[in-house]
């Protein structure tokens, strides 16, 4: 099967990047710096990702925000002008069907969703809007991540003032005279942006950033390594239609307001997990070697299972092998000796608070 | 002589032994390696069994035996300097030794021209 382009695909080439297949989309895994050279970089410095391959969804109409709210656990009325907020479609069973972001700019809301999901959502969307709704799939437009502390900085450089922008919010801006859509978000654990921008000017704009002394180009491995170390959910890995949102220690995705109205899809199955407890619980896990263990691993104590290998591999900042995974609720989170077992072998692990790596968010001054 | 398998290792025949590691091009397609496991020394192997066992950032890759026979010698400080395993390095991070016991089976195996043909794809 043929694998779609991103608008900067022959951007990609020339930079000498290993293209891969991922989610239905050729993508750079790495460029000739290497994964842990530009995960370094990225925590450093700055980091640049085309994350194109992400949906990226418009809706527009009245009624979007009640639509929403009939398939996710989020209060819309939060989603303020300029603001974003992270939430999770929801199966009647609590399990989550994809996460996403949920922005609000020039009155009309915006989502990301994941590559490997954009077919199921926009199918399950297409299923749930209301008639004077009205979603378009943007696939004119590019998506690039700028992540690491030097982000803002390049930004500004490039004629961009961000100061202003906080975690979690977005707006219109030019960066080197193009007009973009910039989101203070990502996918790291770093400070950093994603931004939108027709894919006619994306080449344009990553030549740009990547030219820039501070920047270097990085890849989906770079990404996956990063978001271990911040603690943050794949799905299909921290996330799929089996794990609640408590399970997966994302309940802060879950509003104040839905909470007490009960009015979401698994309410009472997430709701009574957040008041007695969730059976399970997301943490980190590090292997007392240099050994990685890897996703699908399982958890033992005294030779029972207690939880699984969600996702693992090497941390580049810690300079050691680093991993999620799930365990019963009984097992502490921080600081439990287990051993994950695979393929015959035996390793023996801690388990770790998360994030692993400290985040580095610009939030707002209090 | 030198051999090569499909699966990227090469073997470099001297009398009744071969010295094993993997090709530049293997090398180059693991990218990052953080932890590699060798063979026991004296330990018997058959032609295809995994025998090592390297771990890239994103993925653990089987290295297989490209011949049946013993192991008579093993690069264990190679596990403690994996910066050392480039592609422009590729011969000095050799595995491991192995005394053959069939000779013949090294007819099942490609010599560099077919070798570089087969990744040149």
């Amino acid at each position: 099967m043929s694998q779609r382009h991103t608008p900067l695909h022959e951007f990609h080439l020339a930079h000498q990047a290993r293209m891969v297949p991922f989610a239905g989309w050729d993508m750079p895994v790495q460029y000739d710096t290497g994964i842990k050279a530009e995960h370094l970089a990225t925590r450093n410095s700055a980091g640049l990702f085309d994350v194109s391959h992400m949906a990226q969804i418009t809706l527009d109409g009245e009624t979007a925000d009640r639509m929403l709210e009939r398939i996710t656990p989020t209060d819309l009325s939060l989603v303020a002008e300029g603001t974003m907020r992270y939430s999770v479609f929801l199966n009647e069973t609590g399990g989550v069907l994809d996460d996403l972001i949920i922005s609000r700019l020039d009155g009309r809301l915006r989502l990301v969703v994941n590559a490997g999901r954009a077919e199921h959502d926009i199918a399950f969307l297409n299923a749930n809007l209301d008639s004077d709704t009205l979603m378009s799939v943007k696939d004119d437009c590019a998506l690039l991540a700028l992540q690491g502390p030097q982000a803002e900085t390049v930004l500004a450089s490039l004629g961009a003032n961000l100061s202003g922008l906080y975690f979690m919010q977005l707006c219109h801006a030019q960066i080197a005279g193009i007009d973009c859509m910039v989101m203070r978000s990502g996918y790291t654990g770093e400070d950093g942006f994603e931004i939108s921008l027709a894919a006619k000017d994306a080449t344009e704009l990553a030549e740009t950033l990547a030219s820039h002394d501070a920047v270097t180009l990085a890849g989906l491995g770079a990404r996956d390594t990063l978001r271990i170390e911040a603690g943050l959910p794949l799905w299909g890995h921290e996330l799929d239609e089996t794990i609640t949102p408590v399970d997966a220690g994302l309940t802060f995705a879950i509003s104040k307001r839905r909470r007490e109205r009960r009015d979401f899809p698994g309410a009472d199955i997430i709701m009574k997990a957040i008041e007695a407890g969730a059976s399970r619980h997301l943490t980190g896990i590090l292997p007392d070697g240099q050994r990685p263990v890897r996703d699908g691993a399982i958890l033992e104590l005294d030779g029972q299972t207690v939880g699984h290998i969600s996702s693992g591999g090497f941390s580049p900042s810690l300079d050691r092998p680093a991993a999620l995974g799930f365990v019963d609720s009984t097992i502490s989170k921080d600081g439990q000796q287990l051993v994950a077992a695979a393929g015959g072998r035996s390793i023996e692990v801690t388990t770790a608070a998360l994030p692993l790596v400290p985040h580095r968010y610009a939030r707002p001054p209090k | 002589m030198i051999y090569y398998t499909k699966d990227h290792e090469w073997i470099e025949i001297d009398g009744d032994t071969g010295t094993v590691g993997i090709s530049p091009h293997a090398i180059e397609q693991l990218g990052d390696i953080v932890f590699i496991e060798l063979p026991e020394q004296d330990s018997d192997v058959s032609q295809g069994d995994g025998v090592a066992v390297f771990e890239s950032v994103k993925a653990a890759s089987d290295i297989y035996s490209p011949v049946s026979g013993t192991i008579t010698e093993v690069n264990d400080p190679l596990a403690d300097d994996l910066s050392s395993i480039t592609a422009d390095n590729a011969k000095q991070s050799w595995l491991f030794k192995i005394r053959l016991n069939n000779a013949g089976e090294l007819d099942s195996l490609m010599d560099e021209a077919a070798y570089n043909e087969l990744i040149a794809d």
